[in-house]
Order: structure tokens, then sequence, then C-alpha cells
């Protein structure tokens, strides 16, 4: 009973994630592309819990967990690249 | 997921999704989005021949190897069974991938934290070692200009949490997913969210350059002085027997030491191999 | 009472799968940055957070809810500094919302 609705939880994720990656390589900014790449980090996130709980093995949490914190930090780090290419050479516009 | 992998996905998580890009996009910052342009560049045809014909042989050689998953490859025969079924009671931990990496494979994880340090010792050799001290390095411009407020403050509420967790990895790691490699990269993940708010001149006075470096050198130094007293004590090396009467108390005792080197090592490498990379970014010449 | 946990979650599950497709279909079909991020963030934080409970509500007590409340916590705290980064940085480099003229020379 429980596990009907955690299979349709996945497939929704799993649809979720193409159409954003669709997004990533359609994004006409670079901005596009990082939010793409955001949402599909926190769908990662959710499909690793829902993925542990399907295949009883809660262990995959701490993974969860990891992928979350990492998620973060990219964002951050791509828009501080995004940044200095920025700074350093004002003629390139991405 | 179907190879029940958990550690691997840990590691692959910390290092594969969330270091190697960052370094990634710092090598881009250093070098410039092109490519100088040299006259002699050789034809892409040979390139594209070679790679063909090194991947059309590795495909042939995956096809002397047994099927996915069969009963008689080498791998399931010859000392797997012997780990699966018997290190519960010679080593008494959960986590069986925790006692094959720290007891039976303890040389091959001594040479793995020795391949770490080595690279951190040649990037350092590469970039770091440049003591100019202009004081103003150009990612700390960047970051003077906006101040992102709410960022610094979210930042100063999820940074503690991150170091506790990492240590809550670092030392659950007999139990469940965990251990040194994934503990220092979360480690040295977290202190590199510091960095990015608040500037590496902060992140420098927070984190002694120095002293990550001997860091760095003591966690390698542990892990090979765990082998020396046990070397000294009369049996094999990295033979933990030697700590305590009780043996699965001893490799408790063994294991645990051994990850907390590999974790001081693998974070304080990360944190090093991170800082010198920054530290050299610098104003792009207009061409 | 288990079924009434079962309903509750099942609940919390379907409709954060809704609220995920509905954010990425926004995200895809809508015209410019800053509606795409205001469809994503604004779902993404509501979609996680029902989805979690929703597995919190199987998991019962014990290391596991804690775990999950970890994680909700964090997504709660990220997801939208995250969006509002992207947006001040958007902001900054001049991208101008639909309808507006796109200055892209302005630094």
């Amino acid at each position: 009973m429980n596990n009907m609705f955690l299979i349709v939880t996945t497939i929704t994720l799993l649809v979720v994630m193409a159409l954003a990656l669709i997004r990533a390589f359609a994004g006409p900014t670079v901005f596009d592309r990082v939010l793409a790449g955001n949402l599909f980090g926190t769908k990662v996130v959710l499909l690793i819990a829902v993925m542990g709980f399907l295949t009883g093995r809660p262990d995959f949490l701490d993974v969860a967990l990891t992928y979350a914190l990492i998620n973060f930090i990219s964002v951050i780090g791509i828009l501080r690249f995004v940044e200095i290419t920025r700074k350093s050479s004002p003629k390139e516009q991405s | 997921m179907s190879m029940d992998a958990v550690d691997v996905a840990f590691t692959e998580a910390a290092v594969g999704a969330g270091i190697s890009p960052l370094l990634m996009l710092a090598t881009l910052a250093i070098v410039g989005r092109y490519q100088k342009t040299s006259a002699t560049l050789p034809s892409p045809a040979a390139a594209f021949i070679l790679v063909f014909i090194t991947g059309s042989l590795l495909i042939v050689g995956t096809l002397d190897m047994p099927a996915f998953g069969a009963a008689d490859a080498p791998a399931q025969l010859h000392v797997a069974p012997r780990y699966i079924h018997l290190s519960g009671e010679e080593i008494g931990i959960p986590n069986m991938v925790t006692s094959v990496l720290a007891s039976y494979r303890a040389y091959d994880t001594l040479g793995e934290v020795v391949v770490i340090f080595t690279a951190g010792i040649g990037v350092l050799s590469l970039l770091g070692f440049s003591n100019s001290q202009n004081n103003a390095y150009f990612i700390d411009k960047i970051i003077a200009q906006d101040e992102h407020k709410i960022l610094r403050i979210v930042a100063k509420i999820l940074i503690p949490p991150i170091l506790l967790f990492s240590l809550y990895v670092q030392f659950h790691g007999d139990f469940g997913p965990g251990g040194g490699f994934q503990a220092g990269v979360i480690f040295a993940a977290a202190i590199i969210l510091y960095t990015l708010f608040f500037g590496l001149e902060v992140a420098r006075k927070v984190i002694n350059q120095t002293f990550i470096r001997v860091l760095a050198s003591l966690g390698v130094l542990l892990y090979g002085s765990v082998g020396l007293v046990s070397l000294l004590s009369g049996k094999n090396y990295l033979d933990y027997h030697v700590f305590a009467d009780d043996p699965q108390t001893a490799q408790h005792i063994g294991i645990l030491v051994i990850e907390l080197g590999v974790g001081i090592t693998v974070a304080c490498v990360m944190m090093l191999i991170f800082f010198s990379f920054i530290e050299n970014i610098k104003q792009e010449e207009v061409r | 009472m288990s079924l009434v946990v079962d309903i509750l979650s099942a609940i919390c599950l379907l409709t954060g799968s809704f609220l995920i497709l509905s954010g990425v279909i926004g995200v895809i079909r809508f015209p410019d940055f800053y509606t795409r991020i205001h469809a994503a963030g604004i779902t993404e934080t509501l979609a996680a957070s029902l989805i979690l409970i929703g597995l919190m509500l199987i998991a019962g007590w014990g290391l596991v809810l804690f775990k999950l409340i970890l994680i909700l916590l964090f997504i709660l705290f990220t997801s939208p500094t995250a969006s509002h980064a992207l947006g001040k940085a958007a902001w900054k480099s001049g991208l101008k919302p639909h309808g507006l003229v796109n200055k892209h020379d302005e630094d």
C-alpha cells in the first residue's frame, strides 16, 4: 500500500529530473542553467531518500544529507565563478 | 543501488559531485576560457584514431571478464567469502566495508592516503609556494564588492552543523556508511563554503596555512606509525592485535586511529588544494 | 491508527509529487529567468517538505526520523537562500525581466 505511493513519487521525481535537464540544456542564460541544476540537485536528494525507503535501506539518508550540502555549495561556487569571470574580463558576456 | 554500495555512493556524492566541479571551475577561472591558439596544432583526426583504438581495445578486454554478478567470477571466490562470513567474528564491526578497508586491506588504504598526500604536495609545489605577500587576493576584492548579507548569516547557521555532521560520519564509519575519506571531504566542504562567503584573507586567519600543512603530513604519519607500533611489538606491519588482549577491541582501536589519520589528511589536503587554487585567480589581462 | 498515518503520508507524498511536477512545468514553460525562478523556488521548498514529511510518517520514531528532520531543516535553509543568491546574481549581471529591454552592456 505504502510502496505504491513511494513508486509513484519516484517516477514523478525521475520525470521532473528529465524535464529539469531539458531546461538546463536549453536555458538561454547561465542563470537558467544554474537554476535547473539546483532543481535537479534537490530532486536528487529527495530521490535518494525515497529510494532508500523503497529498498528498505535507510542508510542512504546519510548520502542524501551529504548531497543536499554539496548541492548548496556547488550553486554558491558556480555563482562566484560567474562573478569572477564577469569581473576579470568585462568584454565577455555569457 | 543494485550493488548495495552505500559507501561508494557516499564518497561519490561528496567528492565527485562537490569538490571536483569546484576545483574545475577554479581552474577555469585561473586559465581563462579560451586556449591560446598555437601555430602547430596536431590534427584532430590522429587524436580521434588514437582514442578509437584505445576504446576498442578496452571493450575487447571487457569481453573476457565474467558476466556481471556471475557466481563463479574470481572476485566472488577468492577472498570475498572470508570477508563476508568471518569479518563479523574477527573484527566485530557491523559495516563490512569499513572492516575490509581499514583492516584486511589496510596496506591498500595506506597507499591511497599517500596518493592523496602526494597529490597535495604536487599541487602545492606547482601553485602554492608563491609567497608574494601582496595580501590582496583577487577573489577577496570580488567578495568585498557585494556583501551577501543573507548568505553570510545562513552560512553562519549552517557551518557548525556541517562540521558536526562530518565528525559524526568520521566516527560512525564502524556502524554505517562513512569513514575518514568522506568525513574529511565534508569537513573541507564546510571550510570551502566559509571561504566563498568571507574571503580567503579571513579564512587564512581561521585556518592557518602552515598548521594544515603540518597536519596533512601528521595524518599520514599517524597511519604509518600505527603500523610501526605493531612492527616494533613483534607482529606484522599494521597488525592491530598488539593494542589489546581482546582481538575485537584491538581491531576497534586500530581502525579508529587509522580512520582518524585518513580523515585528517584528506581534510587538510582538500583545503590546501582549494586554497592554492583560489589564491591564483587573478585579473585576466586584456588580450 | 496506522491506517490514518498511512493515508496522511500518502496524501503528503502525492501532493509533493504534484507540486514538483507543476514547478518543473513552470520552469520549462515560463518566458524568462525571473518567472522561472519564481516557479521553481516556491514549489521546491513546500514540495520537498511534503515529501520528507510523508517519509517521516512512514519511518516512525528513531534515528531515521532524526536524519529526515535534519535533511528537511537543511533544505528549508538552503533552498530559499540559493534562489535568493541566484536572483541577486542575475539582477546584478544586468538581466532584465521579460518585457523590458534586455540591457547587457551595463556593468
